[in-house]
């Protein structure tokens, strides 16, 4: 099997899978509870929340254990929407962040809120000085995405955040990191962001699980009530097996990123150039081999339907996405894709490849070759 | 002691001749299967009635009524009480029972209906309906009795146990299955062919069903919607074979060698041949489609023309002159609509042409056909790797 989609999901690790058993079967107390054994998973609890907040430079009082990206993007809207109300009813994001920002946008339009939603060019980035210009007086947050889930453009989230606190210091800045955590450095005091998402289950960690940094000293305001977990901000018994085994895998992924990173360059730029230098009519969705995130390869092939190239990969165990969900009945172009100006017919043949350190540069050669034959054939019949 | 029971009526001509014992049988089984996961059931048959009891304890009519009403063949079940004790100061106790476990909130008026299969019953059934309507009155002051349109008829029906109940629930009727012979149904996960299937199986055709899969053109979730489909078709028939056919080297040999905007003529002809060696194999009479006239471009009459000619048995279209609203209708009912509207390809559609034939010739189309020296080469290979779904 060659797994070219670790943007949807990854394997957990090994050590993972070790940690959240023994959490699961030795260490099962409630964090909770008075006794000894709700004690011991606590500890673990303490040390889990210390290795991810030291992994993006933020305290460990600043670190929510969430369900995952979802819920810490929703978080992020309605609570801020709910404690901020007051000094507006603003929100600006880009158009090519996840449902997850988008959706909860949505539903806060319905409720009489203002939502700039701001384009993007041909590779995927946002204009600064359009961005400056949307914030007003009564911007709340602005959100965007840092590393594409479909292209793997990086915004300049330093850059954005500057920008941002120039025209309004009031308005929050909150960043969708659930394709670049573990993959891309992340600094949120130097980035300047004062809430961050992430997931568990995209860095090789159990799913289910995430996390959520608010700054110290927001009034963003918890959007899940009970029994006061989390200092008072998350309520819901800590999932003691998925946080400790979340950390584990942040821990490894952390001592690897840069060892890492330089090679899933490799397997993304052997397998981008192969596709591109020995099948016609193939071409780059959105920035560069260079400089889009190394985990993401978006690649169109013209006149062929995703689904179809889709099917004919997995038929040799090699597993990707499509850029679009298209048949017959329903076209689903991806809104993405479609943002950044791609017209529909080639959208239609985008496929996304997504990478992990486990990747190899073997399996990149051997997935152009399928490639090719695969392409060729499915290119004769298509009419 | 009485216990609380399923009474399930079917219907009474369709049992006639020889077959009823078979028929019964497979209602009967038909029950169980869909009881199974529920805990412990039992069927028991009674004189032209089939009685459902829970072994394991007291018997959750909300639950097991929709699993058991919705088998084709049966025209209705009555929620009843059974008691074993026939005397009747007993019998109007479980009554009383009966009417305060179904509130009378409802009711104004009331009757009591007696049935007495066991004629050494002391009592003749209307002392009995006197009797009991009498208690009803004096227990429950509020209801009169009106004899012509009371809203409320108990009845009690006694036989080598008695049986008290005051409702019906309807079935869809139809014959039992299995009662009409055999037919292969073709199913593509749209909405109209299960609708079709549904329809014959409730004229009490076995149906069993046949699907062409054409990856990479059609996913496994595409197959897995039909699957889906077939199942839920099994509720009601108490089981259902579905064949799978692999259908994308044919179809790619048609692509290359038909006129583009006749293809679906020609597909569609395959999978007709198909569908009637399977059939042939299991005994089936006949061929099961969900066309519908004039719906798409190969449902015109000419297309329908061209596409029975290539059969070698019957093919039943019985929503040939329905509405797609009426279609769409019955499949919500029948629980396949949600099913089929998931939004997986389907191998007829992939390489439909922009402009299709609409008017075929049957003539010339057969003409054509005949100078695919390969084509039956590719039907004997489909139908060799097909695989069996037993659901």
């Amino acid at each position: 099997m060659i797994y070219f989609d670790n943007a949807a999901t990854t394997r957990a690790l090994d050590e993972v899978a070790d940690k959240v058993k023994y959490m699961l079967l030795e260490n099962f107390g409630n964090p909770s509870s008075q006794n000894m054994a709700g004690v011991n998973a606590e500890n673990e609890v303490i040390k889990a929340r210390k290795i991810i907040a030291a992994s993006i430079n933020a305290e460990p009082d600043e670190i929510y254990f969430t369900s995952g990206g979802t819920e810490s993007d929703n978080w992020a809207i309605f609570g801020t929407a709910k404690g901020y109300i007051r000094s507006g009813k603003h929100m600006i994001t880009t158009a090519i962040e996840h449902p997850a920002v988008l959706q909860p946008m949505r539903e806060l339009e319905k409720n009489g809120w203002d939502i700039t939603i701001l384009g993007v060019d041909e590779k995927g980035y946002i204009n600064i000085d359009e961005l400056k210009a949307a914030i007003r007086e009564d911007t709340v947050l602005v959100s965007t995405i840092l590393i594409n889930n479909e292209t793997g453009t990086i915004q300049n989230a330093e850059e954005i955040s500057k920008a941002i606190k120039s025209v309004n210091p009031h308005t929050l800045y909150h960043v969708d990191a659930v394709q670049a955590y573990g993959k891309y450095p992340i600094n949120v005091k130097k980035m300047g962001i004062d809430m961050l998402s992430v997931s568990g289950h995209k860095v090789h960690g159990p799913k289910g699980i995430g996390f959520f940094y608010m700054k110290k000293g927001l009034k963003v305001k918890p959007i899940i009530f009970g029994g006061g977990h989390e200092r008072g901000q998350r309520s819901g018994t800590e999932n003691t097996p998925s946080i400790v085994g979340l950390a584990e895998a942040v821990k490894i992924d952390m001592a690897e990123m840069d060892k890492a990173v330089e090679h899933v360059k490799l397997v993304k730029k052997t397998l981008a150039e192969g596709i591109l230098n020995s099948i016609p009519m193939t071409y780059i969705n959105g920035p560069s081999i260079e400089e889009g995130s190394p985990y993401v390869l978006n690649i169109g092939f013209e006149g062929l339907r995703s689904e179809v190239l889709l099917h004919s990969l997995e038929e040799k165990e090699i597993y990707v996405s499509a850029g679009s969900a298209c048949n017959s009945k329903k076209k689903g172009a991806s809104t993405v894709l479609s943002a950044l100006g791609i017209d529909e017919k080639r959208i239609e043949g985008a496929i996304r490849f997504s990478f992990c350190r486990y990747n190899t540069v073997e399996e990149a050669e051997q997935c152009i070759e399928i490639l090719k034959e695969k392409a060729a054939f499915l290119r004769k019949y298509m009419r | 002691m009485e216990e609380k029971v399923l009474i399930v009526r079917y219907g009474e001509i369709a049992m006639r001749g020889n077959n009823r014992k078979l028929f019964v049988t497979r209602l009967v089984n038909a029950i169980r299967k869909n009881l199974d996961d529920m805990g412990d059931y039992y069927v028991v048959r009674e004189q032209g009635r089939l009685i459902v009891e829970d072994r394991g304890g007291e018997m959750d009519f909300d639950k097991v009524i929709p699993r058991v009403v919705c088998i084709l063949g049966i025209t209705g079940v009555c929620p009843a009480l059974k008691t074993t004790e026939q005397d009747i100061e007993n019998i109007k106790k479980v009554c009383e029972q009966h009417i305060n476990e179904i509130g009378i909130d409802d009711y104004k008026t009331f009757k009591v209906e007696t049935k007495r299969s066991d004629k050494r019953y002391p009592l003749g059934s209307r002392e009995v309906s006197a009797a009991v309507g009498e208690y009803i009155l004096e227990k429950f002051p509020q209801l009169t009795v009106d004899v012509h349109e009371p809203d409320l008829t108990v009845n009690v029906e006694l036989r080598n146990d008695a049986y008290i109940y005051s409702k019906l629930i309807k079935g869809f009727g139809g014959l039992p299955v299995g009662s009409s012979g055999k037919g292969i149904a073709m199913l593509s996960g749209g909405i109209d062919s299960p609708v079709a299937a549904f329809m014959m199986a409730k004229r009490g055709v076995e149906v069993e069903g046949v699907y062409f899969n054409s990856p990479p053109y059609t996913s496994e979730r595409a197959k897995q919607k039909v699957v889906d489909l077939a199942e839920r078709l099994s509720v009601f028939t108490g089981g259902f074979k579905l064949y799978v056919v692999p259908f994308t080297d044919l179809q790619l040999y048609l692509l290359d060698n038909v006129p583009h905007d006749k293809l679906t003529i020609f597909l569609k002809r395959a999978m007709t041949r198909v569908a009637c060696t399977l059939g042939e194999r299991d005994e089936a009479l006949a061929v099961i489609t969900g066309d519908s006239v004039g719906q798409v471009a190969s449902q015109t009459m000419q297309g329908l023309h061209a596409i029975s000619a290539a059969a070698t048995m019957p093919i039943l279209r019985p929503l040939a002159g329905f509405d797609k609203q009426e279609i769409v209708d019955i499949a919500r009912k029948i629980g396949t609509f949600d099913i089929s509207i998931r939004p997986y390809e389907d191998c007829c559609t992939i390489f439909v042409a922009k402009h299709p034939e609409t008017k075929p010739k049957t003539s010339i189309i057969e003409k054509i056909e005949s100078k695919l020296t390969e084509l039956d080469k590719y039907l004997e290979e489909a139908i060799e790797n097909t695989e069996v779904i037993e659901l």
